[in-house]
């Protein structure tokens, strides 16, 4: 024969999947949350979204190119994924210049060092929000107010986070109860009207983006349900203990990043387990801490931590559960 | 509800382009090579000379190693040479040309089509003829069925499992085989179950067919014991492990056999080939292959004489289309690709697929990105993502104890892997290794 035939071993087919489609139907699924942060906060939440992507990609490009000599490899789309997720935990007046060391840290302390995609142990996205709340606890937590300066970026006017509130009034003795008057309801907070970071204040647009990604099998369920599960059912012990001193479980899923959280950053791929009973330690783990640091510790609120956490316990939870082999158990008929 | 197996498993295209097409016989070629080694043992030792005249079915080579098979001359004429020949593999391997000759065949073998449903023999003469007429699992195993048929002391079979799934993209000889030879393959099963000495039998076949679901059905109604499964099409249930699990609900054990649960599974294309051996006295000398592609002219079924060049089957089809890249033995999840197409057919060869060259080259690998999706597809509960680095780090001794034994090759994680990382390649390198240590272990 003329022509040679090519050789390789099976299987001979593929299926359609690739890194990149997953990376982008995760940026796909934010779009209604981006949506309404955009209709929440306005201008700021444009122009951090912007820097940060950009500073995602450009840090990523930077170090492949100059500092490893590899092959430059944003295209795989990991870069805006952290990107975008960076941005949705940061608060939309942040400087610029924050934003853009927030994204230097992730990507390059957080994912580069490592050995890029795949070897980071830690999510890059919280690692950077980390990062910045230590560095500036103030500007980090300083929120701007919903609805009332979209059209400002830096001068846009502040106040706290829902939590935030809740947790100062306990501090100075204040009941629950009397404090929830002054917080928005609800049904306010589900849809998104409420102080805090970009991505986290619409529950609903993040079921929307939830159910859109169980719907591309990007991800499963188990992580989200079991974050929000635990919390709401710590929180929701602690509420039947003492109503006065604390704050109702639905009040509790509602704030602080915990959707964001269990829906996006605690599933980030590379960073949490690979079975599903690990997938289940290790959300329950998030959510147990997540309680633990905003009842007992000094933060209001927990998530980032809580996920990073339990990120460091994800070799170890591999190591240990693993799934069940075909042949384990015999059935004798 | 169908039943199915629940660990894992895939749903590639099934572009079944042969389904609805009879079988077509191909002539016999102007010469065979017919290799010594179409079974998983030893080769088969030699019991004719060059210049010998032979006749169709007549005895060429004696298997004489425990997993070894007899081979027959598939057609009449004269022994041109004993040579080596490149078989799918692309290893030199000894085979015996013959020169066609006329159409003459074996006084012993009933060369008429009549359906034979009588039983005349028992199982002990059942169990010599199979052996005899060199019949291997023609799922493409090629695992002796003498052997499998000869229950190991201390154990007890209790049912056997057909097995007409086929669950390969492309393949359809099985369905055509099942839709044209039922009556057939049912004396079939009553042999085995004889020559097992069990009363119960179940056929499972998937959803996709429903024709011969309902042939089956209906045929199955003049027998006692025999129950036909319509199973929920999902790759790999083809595999004898699965379709057992989606069967009677057991699971073989891990490094044991089937009959460890009492089931005995054999593919439909052997079932026929054991009516064949006791009814008619006809060794195995032919059997059914699909020849297919997406660009193919006329894909079809035929039936084949073993020793065909492969290239012979593509001239049937119309010939090898223009932007060919790839030429595969088998289906395209666990088939092999070939180097050049002169190797012949051999018992084990289910289907030629032909493949476009712009199908034919893997993608870019990246990084893994630890998306689970290997793991959750494997059908044996394994971590590909974790094989493959270990094999590539040659640490052994962790592969052994992460099950690597247990790979069955179906090719899932590969399939689904969004980075198009090589897993299987490193899975099989890797149980290449342990085996040869598990092996070494045991003298």
């Amino acid at each position: 024969m003329s022509k040679l035939l090519i050789v390789s071993p099976s299987p001979h087919i593929s299926s359609d999947q690739s890194v990149n489609k997953l990376m982008f139907g995760v940026v796909i699924s934010l779009a209604p949350a981006f949506i309404v942060t955009l209709y929440v906060f306005g201008i700021g939440a444009l122009i951090t979204t912007v820097i940060s992507i950009a500073s995602c990609i450009l840090t990523e490009m930077i170090i492949q190119k100059y500092l490893l000599n590899t092959e430059v490899k944003i295209r795989d789309g990991s870069a805006i994924v952290t990107g975008l997720l960076l941005a949705f935990n940061l608060p939309s007046n942040l400087p610029w210049w924050m934003v853009v060391l927030g994204a230097l840290f992730a990507i390059g302390i957080g994912k580069m060092t490592y050995g890029g995609l795949g070897n980071n142990p830690f999510n890059p996205a919280l690692v950077g929000r980390v990062f910045l709340l230590i560095s500036f606890p103030v500007q980090m937590t300083s929120w701007p107010l919903p609805m009332a300066s979209r059209l400002q970026y830096l001068d846009a006017s502040t106040g706290a986070t829902p939590l935030g509130i809740l947790k100062e009034a306990v501090k100075n003795g204040q009941a629950v109860p009397d404090v929830m008057n002054q917080l928005p309801d609800h049904m306010q907070m589900f849809l998104g009207q409420m102080g805090g970071s970009l991505g986290e204040v619409s529950a609903a647009a993040l079921i929307v983006g939830f159910i859109w990604l169980l719907y591309k099998r990007i991800i499963t369920w188990h992580i989200p349900v079991f974050v929000v599960s635990t919390i709401f059912i710590f929180t929701g012990i602690l509420w039947m203990a003492n109503p006065l001193t604390n704050a109702t479980p639905l009040f509790h899923i509602l704030t602080g990043g915990v959707m964001l959280g269990a829906i996006y950053m605690a599933t980030d791929l590379v960073t949490s387990p690979m079975t599903k009973t690990g997938m289940i330690i290790y959300a329950v783990g998030i959510g147990l801490i997540t309680v633990i640091i905003r009842v007992y510790g000094s933060y209001p609120e927990g998530v980032s931590f809580a996920i990073l956490i339990m990120n460091a316990f994800v070799p170890l939870i591999n190591k240990y559960i693993k799934p069940k082999r075909f042949g384990e158990e015999v059935k004798h008929g | 509800v169908l039943k199915t197996f629940h660990k894992g498993g895939i749903h590639p295209p099934d572009n079944k382009l042969t389904a609805h097409q009879p079988i077509r016989q191909i002539p016999a070629p102007g010469s065979v090579a017919i290799l010594l080694s179409q079974h998983m043992g030893a080769p088969a030792k030699l019991v004719v000379d060059k210049g010998d005249e032979v006749r169709i079915g007549q005895l060429i080579a004696r298997g004489e190693g425990f997993l070894s098979g007899n081979i027959h001359a598939s057609v009449s004429g004269k022994v041109a040479g004993i040579d080596e020949v490149q078989d799918v593999s692309g290893y030199k391997r000894q085979a015996v040309f013959i020169d066609t000759a006329g159409d003459e065949w074996d006084n012993t073998v009933k060369i008429n089509n009549t359906l034979d449903k009588e039983i005349r023999v028992d199982g002990a003469e059942i169990l010599k003829r199979i052996a005899e007429a060199g019949i291997v699992g023609l799922g493409g195993a090629t695992f002796p069925s003498h052997v499998k048929l000869s229950v190991p002391r201390g154990k007890k079979a209790e049912c056997l499992i057909i097995n007409g799934v086929e669950c390969e993209p492309y393949l359809t000889c099985d369905h055509a085989l099942m839709l044209e030879k039922g009556g057939e393959i049912m004396v079939g099963i009553q042999l085995l179950m004889k020559a097992l000495n069990v009363g119960k039998a179940h056929i499972g076949i998937e959803n996709n067919k429903e024709d011969a679901i309902k042939l089956f059905r209906h045929l199955a109604s003049a027998y006692d014991g025999i129950t036909v499964h319509a199973l929920k099409v999902k790759y790999p249930q083809g595999g004898e492990k699965q379709l057992i699990k989606a069967i009677i609900d057991r699971e073989v054990p891990s490094g044991g056999l089937p009959v460890d649960i009492g089931a005995v599974a054999f593919n439909v294309g052997t079932v026929f080939a054991v009516y064949e051996a006791v009814q008619k006295n006809k060794p195995l000398i032919e059997r059914i292959v699909t020849v297919t592609g997406n660009n193919v002219k006329q894909p079809a079924n035929f039936r084949v004489r073993i020793g065909t060049p492969i290239s012979a089957l593509i001239e049937a089809v119309g010939g090898l289309p223009e932007n060919t890249g790839k030429i595969i033995m088998g289906g395209p999840m666990m088939g092999k690709a070939l180097a050049n197409t002169e190797a012949p057919v051999v018992k084990g060869t289910s289907g030629i697929l032909i493949v476009p060259e712009e199908d034919s080259s893997r993608s870019i690998v990246q990084p893994c990105i630890r998306c689970a999706r290997c793991l959750s597809v494997c059908p044996m509960g394994l971590e590909p993502y974790l094989l493959m680095p270990l094999s590539k780090q040659n640490n052994f001794d962790r592969l052994e104890i992460e099950h690597v034994m247990d790979c069955i090759e179906c090719g899932s994680c590969s399939y689904t892997c969004p980075a198009s990382r090589p897993l299987l390649d490193f899975i099989k390198l890797g149980k290449l290794n342990v085996g040869k240590i598990i092996r070494t272990r045991k003298k």
